[in-house]
């Protein structure tokens, strides 16, 4: 049986999540299939035919699959869906959106964000904000499942030369339509791709007090992340957030900068290689998590830092 | 019109679970529950578009254990019309809970059903889209905004990079991101009033659900201890561990 991949895009290029989760695809075994849905998405699906890997990429060029609506991209997932074993996704926001409708369309439960493939049906996810994983083991027919980026090294983006085939289903249910969308502007590594995170939490004060943490962040080439009360503050916009209900990231090296460790926060993060706390309170959560600690003011010592780099 | 919203019993969000010691399932004994808190932003969600003038009555349904209830009580106390309690001593997936909420949206025909986005306890963030996909509605998954006009919900979504505007034709399925509002205090003298508000109990074969789950548990474990690390006495001691010692610079 074969694995039909979910690619994540923009239209544009192919998002490097998709490498993981072909990945994840690979340690399964079987033919892999990458389905690309979108409009005018034709680098896409070029770009999808040089991973390595993957057999085929099916291509559904068409209006109604622009956004990545999730009322249509469910219909032509779940539809390709029947005659594949497992159907998977990078648990991005969009994988999120649109997967567990295609499962409920195969009338299949779920297996989401999975990081360890353990057998061709079985699998290991964190449960209660990363305190525990669970390994689980799925009877349906078509295993529909989300994977964790952060749990499997990406294949190899260029080598592969996969037969691209034009797909003419169009699946419009009709029902919802895309409006308008807000971009997050930056020149900095995307947070959940970076090898070196920088993250600013309560304790830096205001958004103009991120300026350290930039400057610091380019000194390093890193993606500068937050915690949930310094997006709640406004100091900067909720993209930033790392955390359960923000983006997972596990980069080489974590500098987490007046962030007091709440279990939610370190659900985003506890898997990066190395961690460093600044703090000036010893006492905060973070540093029973951190490899290397700091007690100090957060305003002298990045800038201490960021000089001595 | 109608709002449908569907709330969870969950561990406390400020708790540290702990797994068992035969790696069944994490402890519940003894461990306080509450409304998950995605859910309280759900209802709070529902109370103000009822408090606009948009929605006419909430109701809010549960499913699982008996003590539910308290949870559906919780939610009538900020603001919900009247209860359901979908009552079920088995473990319920995400696919029985839409299948048994469909059945829910079936019988009320709520013109808006909102969920929060995921539970604390589980981490699916599956249960919206899949009562979307069985009763063949669209969806605005993590809302941040919500805004109901001409028949229409236009819904403010946090995406990966940004923010995405839909607009869905009702009937719809929200589900909540958190900021999307701040959920009030229940007051006391509302806690008292809830109490006198209707609470239906049903059971899913009153629904005509079988409670079924392909996925079956084999073990769940502690996540890997991370090793203690050190406290450093300076700036230049950490970036010399870092340079020597993890050599991650």
């Amino acid at each position: 049986m074969a694995i039909l991949v979910v690619a994540e895009h923009d239209n544009a290029a192919l998002g490097s999540a998709t490498l993981n989760t072909v990945a994840a695809a690979r340690q399964i075994g079987g033919d892999i299939h990458l389905l690309v849905a979108g409009a005018a998405c034709g680098s896409v699906a070029e770009a999808a035919a040089a991973v390595e890997g993957v057999e085929k990429v099916l291509v559904a060029d068409n209006a109604a699959y622009e956004h990545q609506l999730a009322e249509n991209v469910s219909l032509l997932a779940s539809e390709l869906g029947k005659s594949y074993s497992h159907v998977m996704s990078p648990a991005s926001t969009s994988g999120k959106n649109f997967m567990p409708r295609v499962a409920a369309l195969l009338d299949v439960d779920q297996i989401s964000e999975i990081v360890s493939v353990e057998s061709a049906d079985t699998f290991s996810r964190p449960i209660y904000a990363g305190n525990a994983i669970a390994t689980v083991q799925s009877s349906a027919a078509v295993k529909v499942i989300t994977v964790r980026a952060t749990g499997f090294d990406p294949v190899a983006a260029e080598g592969g030369s996969a037969v691209v085939e034009q797909l003419s289903l169009i699946h419009d249910a009709g029902v919802s339509s895309f409006v308008g969308e807000e971009v997050a502007q930056s020149d900095r590594p995307e947070l959940a791709g970076a090898d070196i995170v920088v993250s600013g939490g309560r304790g830096m004060g205001n958004g103009e007090n991120f300026e350290i943490l930039y400057k610091l962040a380019d000194k390093l080439g890193a993606a500068v992340g937050a915690s949930r009360a310094a997006v709640d503050a406004g100091f900067v916009p909720n993209d930033m957030q790392v955390g359960q209900t923000g983006k997972i990231v596990a980069p080489n090296l974590y500098v987490a900068v007046g962030i007091s460790g709440a279990i939610q926060h370190l659900a985003g993060m506890k898997d990066s290689k190395v961690i460093v706390a600044i703090n000036k309170d010893e006492d905060a959560p973070i540093f029973q998590v951190a490899d290397y600690g700091l007690v100090a003011d957060l305003f002298e010592a990045v800038p201490e830092l960021e000089g001595k780099l | 019109m109608k709002i449908l919203v569907a709330v969870k019993r969950v561990i406390d969000y400020n708790v540290k679970v702990r797994v068992k010691a035969d790696q069944t399932d994490v402890d519940l004994t003894n461990v306080k529950m509450a409304i998950n808190p995605f859910c309280e932003i759900a209802v709070e969600e529902a109370v103000r578009l009822k408090e606009k003038g948009v929605a006419s009555e909430i109701v809010a349904v549960s499913l699982g254990e008996k003590a539910s209830q308290e949870q559906l009580r919780t939610a009538l106390a900020l603001g919900a019309d009247r209860g359901i309690l979908v009552e079920t001593d088995e473990q319920l997936g995400s696919l029985t809970v839409a299948k048994l909420l469909k059945a829910v949206v079936d019988e009320e025909k709520p013109d808006l059903v909102i969920l929060g986005k995921q539970s604390i306890d589980s981490d699916n963030n599956q249960t919206g889209q899949m009562l979307a996909a069985l009763s063949g509605l669209p969806q605005g998954t993590f809302a941040s905004e919500v805004v109901v006009e001409d028949g229409k919900a236009n819904v403010t979504r946090e995406v990966d990079g940004g923010l995405q505007t839909v607009s869905l034709s009702l009937p719809a399925i929200v589900t909540t991101d958190l900021r999307l509002n701040e959920p009030r205090y229940a007051s006391l003298p509302n806690i008292m009033k809830a109490k006198r508000k209707p609470l239906d109990t049903k059971t899913p074969a009153d629904l005509g659900v079988e409670v079924t789950n392909s996925l079956t548990t084999v073990k769940v474990a502690a996540p890997q201890e991370r090793s203690a690390g050190v406290k450093v006495g300076s700036v230049e001691e950490l970036i010399e561990k870092l340079k020597n010692e993890a050599k991650v610079i």
